[in-house]
């Protein structure tokens, strides 16, 4: 049995009020979604604000739909919604594929997109009872002054665990946050920090409210789409754009990734790349941005040799640490079979099918 | 304490609780509806699965203001009167359970997948209980349960 620590529930209607019971209770207040991430955390004693903030009942922060070139979807929608959504299915099935995959059914029909983007960074250390932390005398991200992952850092290096974020940064996301005094709009690649401790540029007493995705922007070359009547089609050379996500876990539910890779390419009518991004997480504290990749493969064809090199490429700049309770070396082996295969499916996809469900 | 409205098995219920209290602990220690499991109590294993709106989901994690004039659907809830609910029935059946103490949450999360999808493929069965975790009976006669469940509804 684990309790929950005291606390005040508020229920404000919009997100100013939101805003400001945040502002005016400081560090002692929390904004609460879903709840599937604060809630055990709080029971676990890794957070204990005297007032927990709803966001239920805003209505603004709800919605999926086209706005300008872009898909907007609010924050509060569920990640159950984001995956069997048809606009985010069809236009961006990595996304919808990566919704899908987070933890389990129940999970996925509670939390939401909002909450996801702004997980919690996760380590064996720290996801733990109070009685186990305070047994190992605390650690870095919470109560303590020691890292037990890398012993002598003085960083935290908790891992960033959301399944979404990563094909947010790939599409070329941009996040809406709500503070005392302004809304800002910050690209999901700038979004996270190297900080363990608190990965995100959100201010505590800031609101993701929703985001905005490019229905078809540049991905990493710059190349852009035109929209016709509000629908979107390739652009005028014809480059279509598709998208893939592989989770890495020990089941193939409930359970947070040991690695995650999302991929997104565009791709001209005759299969050669006109822009390929791979975004790598569960490694660190944020997602990492593959580099190196647009030598390998603009203006190739995706095939047997390119995906090599570029899986290869990923291999050398990724290094898992210990602060999953999966062994590091195993992690980094497989970070080439993951691109791999994400690879695979990019260049075996059609433009508009979500990949299957798992595997 | 505080007094919470509930909408439990469509009965009006209010009950004194502290603020922080979760859904589950409203149903188990407010209204004394033990059906629902304390398992892990941190949203992993799915023995404290509810069905809030038609839509399955963890009480040990939702905050019990959050199911505040909300259609709440315990365990308790299932059968019709004196008449188990297909599933229940089935799972008697087919041997589905052992120990018991996963059994209520697969049964809610059986019936709001039945509720959506009254005829749902094997693989929809084990997508829609894949957020249960069951240490006896190795899933393959509560999937076979449910299958029969469906027919029976179906026919």
């Amino acid at each position: 049995m684990l309790r929950l620590p005291p606390f005040r529930y508020h229920r404000p209607g919009t997100v100013e009020e939101a805003v400001s019971l945040l502002h005016e209770h400081g560090p002692d207040a929390m904004p609460i979604a879903g709840g599937t991430d604060l809630m055990p955390n709080m029971k676990h004693r890794l957070f204990t604000p005297a007032h927990v903030v709803s966001l239920n009942g805003i209505g603004a922060m709800r919605g999926i739909g086209v706005s300008g070139a872009t898909l907007r979807i609010g924050a509060l929608e569920t990640l159950h919604d984001i995956s069997t959504n048809p606009l985010v299915r069809g236009h961006f099935p990595g996304l919808a594929t990566a919704a899908g995959q987070v933890a389990g059914p129940q999970l996925r029909n509670m939390g939401t997109i909002g909450g996801n983007v702004c997980l919690d960074t996760r380590c064996t250390y720290y996801n733990q009872t109070e009685f186990w932390r305070g047994a190992l005398g605390y650690c870095l991200k919470k109560d303590g002054d020691i890292c037990h992952v890398t012993r002598v850092g003085r960083k935290c290096v908790a891992a960033h665990s959301a399944d979404t974020p990563p094909n947010l940064i790939a599409l070329g996301a941009s996040l809406t946050l709500t503070g005392p005094t302004d809304t800002r709009e910050i690209d999901a690649a700038d979004f996270f920090i190297t900080d363990g401790i608190w990965n995100t540029r959100r201010a505590s007493d800031e609101i993701l409210t929703e985001m905005r995705i490019p229905l078809m922007g540049p991905v990493s070359n710059g190349r852009g789409g035109d929209r016709d009547n509000g629908r979107l089609r390739p652009n005028a050379r014809g480059v279509h754009r598709r998208s893939a996500y592989r989770k890495l876990r020990q089941r193939n539910s409930i359970d947070f990734p040991l690695l995650s890779v999302a991929v997104v390419g565009d791709f001209e009518q005759d299969g050669t790349v006109a822009g390929l991004t791979g975004v790598v997480s569960a490694l660190g504290a944020r997602p990492r941005i593959l580099a190196g990749w647009d030598e390998i493969a603009l203006g190739e064809r995706l095939g047997p040799e390119s995906i090599e090199a570029l899986a290869e490429r990923a291999r050398a700049q990724c290094r898992p640490l210990d602060n999953i309770i999966v062994d590091a070396e195993w992690r980094r082996a497989m970070v080439p079979v993951q691109v791999r295969r994400a690879l695979e499916e990019l260049a075996g996809g059609r433009d508009d099918e979500p990949q299957s469900r798992n595997g | 304490m505080e007094v919470v409205r509930l909408r439990v098995n469509g009965d009006e219920r209010a009950c004194g609780v502290p603020a922080h209290y979760t859904l589950l602990e409203a149903l188990r220690y407010g209204l004394g509806l033990t059906g629902s499991k304390q398992g892990c109590d941190k949203g992993d294993c799915g023995a404290c699965t509810v069905i809030v709106d038609g839509r399955a989901v963890l009480s040990c994690i939702t905050p019990v203001w959050e199911a505040e004039g909300k259609d709440v659907r315990t365990v308790e809830g299932l059968a019709n009167g004196t008449e188990t609910h297909p599933v229940q029935d089935e799972f008697d059946l087919n041997g589905a359970a052992q120990c018991g103490f996963c059994t209520p949450g697969i049964l809610c999360s059986s019936v709001a997948l039945l509720d959506r999808n009254p005829s749902p493929t094997r693989d929809e069965i084990r997508a829609a209980l894949a957020g249960n975790l069951c240490r006896c009976t190795g899933y393959a006669k509560i999937y076979d349960a449910v299958e029969a469940a469906a027919d029976r509804l179906g026919g």
